[in-house]
């Protein structure tokens, strides 16, 4: 895999095609929208969806961990897809939790889904991170510079030569970048969506996630989708 | 159903004699035949051709028997796949009922029915109950169906020819076994259409009882002809639009012409053409399936009153009522099918003992040998058509739960319920118990949902419905039909009808398009509706539909096989194409009844190779896709190939040197389970099984916002489950849905079983004349290959930076100081040799190793956005009335 370097707020990050982020200098790996527990929240409401998404997540997650050995994992919200989510883990995805958040320092920023800290799944929790000139929050904010943010699951369409093709994406410009979000069960809200754009007013580039590396493109250059998904 | 009096066999009663007598008719034998079958108390089956008067047929023994003895309550439940045809036939039956002075109660239930009527219905039910197999589902998931149906003496089941085999054909196959279970001395009568397969028609009335078959003789045969446009035959292209002045003209020497055309997007076309050429502004309508209800309701009006010259129509035409007066048929395009024709040539004069008029057009040469083989196929009444396929598992998953809403069943008689619906009679008990499974509580491997069961099981076994939010949530997903995505199209505040989201996402502010037979500006989105405005310039594009075509028959392909093989054949077609098949056999050799002819020639530098396989687009695409594959595998480098309804055109780099071995049978083993699993086909199939089997929600257009927030996407799910659990009961479903339909795998199977040992290959320097109308496709038709969606990104980054500038292309694109790799001294190094743009760049810190990047592939066709046509650039002068 291989990852690409951006430069926010003077900082030097790493997007990685997994879809987390990385800051070397600092030990920092940043995640967004793991939506943890998604699946059973859909089999609560009568969709018996497979229940195996909690466990791809956080394989995925524990990967990535493997790979970029952080000091500090700062996941940046909607980490859980309700607030009920955390009590309907089952033992052995509590377990693999347990595992990742003792692995590093662990924070976890409050989201829209779960804006009160989930109890007894270890780490911090925060309403929003900061470590110097870089603040990590679940929303953007229009008039910030230096933010890590997730929320939107941004996801780009792009026109080639025999397909469109859709991914999800990082967006980012010289003053932010939002991640794609990370859990098995997310959709996506499209990078073109009024939402996402006025957060870039004077433009962006969209790194669409790729099986080994990313794919850039100018924020431009995305084709606006019909019908935008709400985010989650 | 002993209340029938015994009049004397073969004589109406009163009375209907005497009404039959004061119209000047008289009874038709097969009228009689049908009487005499509910007399004996047997099922039956009417097959008869269109304008038989088969409905009237189906009902008399019911009026005749409520005429006899009038009583309360539901006597007869007539079921038909259209809306349109249930509220039709209730206005039909109404005059004749009033004028015998019958007390008979008729009414029809339907999703339009308010919600006030239905529930007067399940109260105090019609005499005659008209509707749809969605309907009677919801009617039989009821608590009180039993009570509802259980004095039912008759079920009426129309058009069965157009349900059994489909997913709707299922489900009301189920409906009527649960009939025979609530209502186990109801007769069944199936009403049919000529149909190939009359043996599995009769299973699925008979649910495994004996069924009287009433078969009437077709009436006079149609007179069949082929009208080749004027001076040009076209080498390719389908739309037929050379040939507009020759339909305008026959439109004009006729009464009342229909104009059938194989697509939506063709109707459009064919339609404008027409409208350019209209100089004595003729009324001619336009008809198809995206058109909005109500504005096809106001055409078949206006048809039916005689208003119209003419209807250009697609297969929304081929079904249901009989409009009457209709002169003559054109087919535009190819038929694709003996039955198919039958079924439209039938739509003029719908009278039987009159031969219809039809007129073959077809579009290009390949055309002409099909409507030849076609008239042949239609001389020798060689009807086509599958054998009904066995009933979906996820429409057995639907059933199962709208059983356990109306009352709790016992495992061990649903499954012999079940098994009594012909779809499904050789259903293992094994899938049966994983459906019910799957129902309960999802069917995982892991057991994580205890808590969120829809069904439990009492101490006897007894299977109920863990509460009603659950019944009312299974209720709400009735239905077996799930569109794509549709966006409505709004002009002012008219509604024009829909459009595949598909197609509005390639369209951009000011692009205009044909729709509704006017030249339309996309505007915006707003919600659901695409809005636009009228008028407009540059070429317009054509909405084109998933699936809108229908391949070729295997048996048209058969005789067009064998015509082409026979030159004491060839005087049947003009000369022009006479001479087109001298040529091939001269410079080639033409293709034989069963072997599989492969010319290979160089051209442009690239290396085509074309395999004459006569087996159908969807087979061939499937085809296309396993050939680049092991193509690519060998090192040949393939760039593309393009498919037609007769042949498959794959060009490369490296001439493939052993032929036999590319079409070696074994391709359909781990190269097809690989490509199947990964392709958007299989994606999209697991996405209908998944909706039908209630996995995931309807899309319901306007709710679109909020509920995709809660909603799980089937792609993740799909990607979940079959890594999780590969033989889950809805992924086996969807590969048995996927073997049919748009791969047609059986197909291709029986072909590559077909022709082992007797592939000819021809080594040619230069394409051959039968070659050359798939050649005039490329380009034309939408180009897939085998290259990934990766692929195809890396690509497009690559073409973008090449046009922009390496270094600048962040901060150019995006007019903004965009800090992403650019080139501050941190800048990846970059390599040499067409790289994609930096700003994405090789990280040596980062890498895990690093990757190799794909060189990107030369474009192998003209850049085109697929399932586009671009129509004639011409400027539409006249404007067409909004019909």
């Amino acid at each position: 895999m291989t990852a690409a370097p951006i430069h926010i707020a003077g900082e030097r990050l790493l997007l990685d095609p997994s879809g987390v982020l990385v800051w070397p200098e600092q030990h920092l790996l940043a995640v967004a929208d793991l939506h943890l527990e998604k699946g059973s929240a859909a089999a609560v409401r009568g969709r018996l969806v497979p229940p195996w998404d909690t466990r791809v997540t956080l394989e995925r997650l524990a990967l990535a961990l493997r790979h970029w050995r952080p000091r500090i994992v700062v996941a940046l919200g909607d980490s859980f897809h309700d607030g009920d989510g955390h009590a309907r883990l089952a033992a052995a995805d509590a377990a693999r939790l347990a595992a990742l958040t003792a692995q590093a320092r662990f924070v976890w920023v409050l989201g829209n889904h779960d804006p009160l800290p989930a109890p007894g799944i270890g780490g911090e929790a925060a309403a929003e991170f900061r470590l110097g000139a870089l603040r990590f929050r679940h929303i953007a904010e229009p008039r910030t510079a230096g933010e890590i943010s997730g929320h939107f699951h941004p996801r780009a369409t792009v026109p080639t030569r025999a397909a469109t093709v859709a991914r999800p994406c990082f967006v980012a410009d010289a003053r932010r970048v939002i991640l794609p979000a990370f859990g098995a069960y997310t959709g996506g809200l499209d990078v073109r969506h009024p939402e996402i754009i006025r957060l870039f007013p004077r433009g962006g580039r969209v790194f669409l996630l790729g099986r080994e590396r990313l794919y850039s493109f100018a924020l431009a250059q995305a084709m606006p989708r019909a019908v935008g998904a709400a985010a989650d | 159903m002993g209340t029938i009096p015994e009049p004397p066999v073969g004589a109406l009663p009163e009375p209907f004699a005497g009404w039959f007598e004061r119209r000047g008719w008289a009874p038709r034998p097969h009228q009689l035949a049908m009487l005499d079958a509910a007399r004996a108390g047997v099922h039956a089956l009417l097959i008869a051709p269109t304008g038989g008067g088969k409905t009237l047929a189906g009902f008399l023994p019911s009026l005749a028997a409520l005429a006899a003895a009038p009583r309360p309550g539901l006597h007869t439940l007539y079921v038909s796949p259209l809306k349109a045809l249930a509220t039709d036939i209730a206005r039909n039956l109404v005059t004749p009922v009033a004028e015998m002075g019958l007390t008979v109660t008729i009414e029809t239930r339907t999703g339009d029915t308010p919600a006030n009527r239905r529930r007067r219905q399940r109260e105090a039910p019609p005499n005659l109950l008209l509707t749809t197999p969605e309907s009677l589902a919801l009617l039989l998931s009821l608590p009180d169906a039993p009570a509802l149906f259980a004095g039912l003496d008759c079920v009426v089941i129309d058009e069965i020819h157009a349900l059994a085999g489909s997913k709707r054909g299922d489900q009301l196959a189920l409906g009527l076994a649960r009939l025979a279970t609530l209502a186990p001395a109801a007769r069944r009568a199936g009403l049919s259409a000529t149909a190939p397969h009359v043996a599995a028609l009769a299973e699925y009335v008979g649910l495994g009882d004996p069924v009287r078959r009433i078969e009437v003789a077709d009436g006079a045969p149609p007179e069949l002809g082929i009208m080749l446009p004027d001076g040009h035959l076209p080498w390719s292209g389908h739309m037929g639009l050379f040939s507009a002045p020759d339909i305008m003209a026959r439109i004009r020497d006729a009464g009342m012409t229909i104009v059938f055309v194989n697509t939506r997007a063709q109707a459009e076309l064919i339609f404008q053409a027409l409208w350019k050429l209209n100089d004595a502004t003729l009324p001619i309508a336009l008809h198809h399936g995206s058109l909005d209800i109500a504005q096809r309701r106001r055409v078949e009006a206006a048809m039916a009153a005689g208003k119209l010259r003419a209807v250009v129509a697609t297969s929304s035409l081929d079904l249901g009522i009989d409009w009457g007066g209709v002169d003559q048929v054109i087919q535009v395009g190819a038929p694709k099918g003996v039955s198919r024709l039958l079924q439209r040539v039938g739509r003029a004069n719908h009278r039987m003992d009159e031969a219809s008029r039809a007129v073959l057009v077809p579009a290009n040469r390949f055309e002409v040998l099909e409507c030849e083989a076609a008239i042949l196929g239609v001389a020798a009444r060689e009807l086509d058509g599958d054998r009904p396929r066995p009933g979906g598992l996820d429409v057995l998953a639907q059933h199962l739960l709208l059983m356990a809403a109306s009352a709790p069943f016992e495992p061990d008689a649903m499954f012999a319920e079940v098994c009594r619906a012909a779809p499904y009679a050789a259903l293992t008990r094994r899938d049966f118990d994983d459906v019910l499974r799957f129902v309960e509580d999802g069917g995982y491997a892991l057991a994580a949902y205890e808590r969120y069961r829809k069904l439990f099981r009492d101490a006897e076994g007894r299977v109920h419905i863990r509460g009603a939010r659950v019944a009312m949530q299974a209720r709400l997903n009735i239905g077996t039909i799930v569109e794509a995505p549709l966006l409505k199209v709004r002009l002012g505040r008219f509604n024009l009808g829909e459009i595949e989201e598909y197609f509005v996402t390639m369209l951009r502010p000011g692009d205009t398009f044909m729709f509704a037979g006017r030249l339309l500006r996309f505007l915006r989105v707003r919600e659901t509706a695409v809005e636009v405005a009228e008028g407009g310039t540059g070429e317009p594009m054509v909405p084109a539909y998933a699936g809108g075509r229908l391949p070729l028959t295997t048996n048209l392909a058969t005789r067009v096989r064998a015509l082409l093989h026979d030159p004491r054949r060839w005087h049947l077609f003009p000369e022009p194409v006479q001479e087109w098949l001298r040529l091939q056999r001269a410079r080639s050799e033409l293709p034989g009844p069963d072997d599989l002819l492969v010319e290979i020639f160089p051209r442009n530098g690239r290396w085509f190779l074309v395999a004459y396989c006569f087996e159908g687009r969807n087979a061939h695409q499937t085809l296309g896709m396993l050939l680049t594959r092991r193509m690519e595998r060998v090192g040949l480098g393939p760039l593309g190939f393009v498919a037609s309804d007769y042949v498959i055109a794959v060009w490369s780099v490296e001439p493939p040197p052993d032929v036999a071995s590319l079409f070696a049978e074994d391709m359909l083993g781990d190269d097809l389970e690989v490509w199947m699993a990964e392709s958007s086909m299989l994606r999209r199939t697991f996405r209908n099984v998944a909706v039908i089997a209630g996995l995931i929600d309807r899309q319901h257009p306007g709710a679109e916002k909020t509920r995709r927030q809660v909603t799980v996407s089937s792609d993740l799910i799909y990607d979940v489950l079959r890594k999780h659990q590969p033989d889950h009961i809805l992924l086996r479903a969807t590969r048995a849905d996927a073997a049919g339909g748009l791969t047609d795998l059986a197909r291709l199977a029986g072909m590559l079983a077909r022709v082992r040992g007797r592939i000819r290959t021809v080594r040619l320097d230069r394409v051959s004349p039968l070659a050359v109308p798939v050649m005039l496709d490329i380009g034309k038709e939408s180009v897939r290959t085998a290259a990934d969606e990766e692929a195809l990104l890396a690509e497009t980054e690559a073409l973008v930076a090449e046009a922009i500038g390496t270094d600048a292309a962040g901060a150019m694109a995006s007019g903004a100081n965009v800090a992403a790799g650019g080139s501050d001294g941190d800048a990846p190094r970059r390599q040499p040799g067409p790289e994609p743009v930096p700003p994405v760049g090789a990280d040596a810190e980062a890498s895990l190793g690093r990757a190799s990047r794909r060189a990107a592939k030369p474009a192998a066709a003209k850049p085109r956005v697929p399932a586009v046509h671009r129509a004639n650039a011409a400027k539409l002068k006249r404007r067409p009335p909004a019909a």
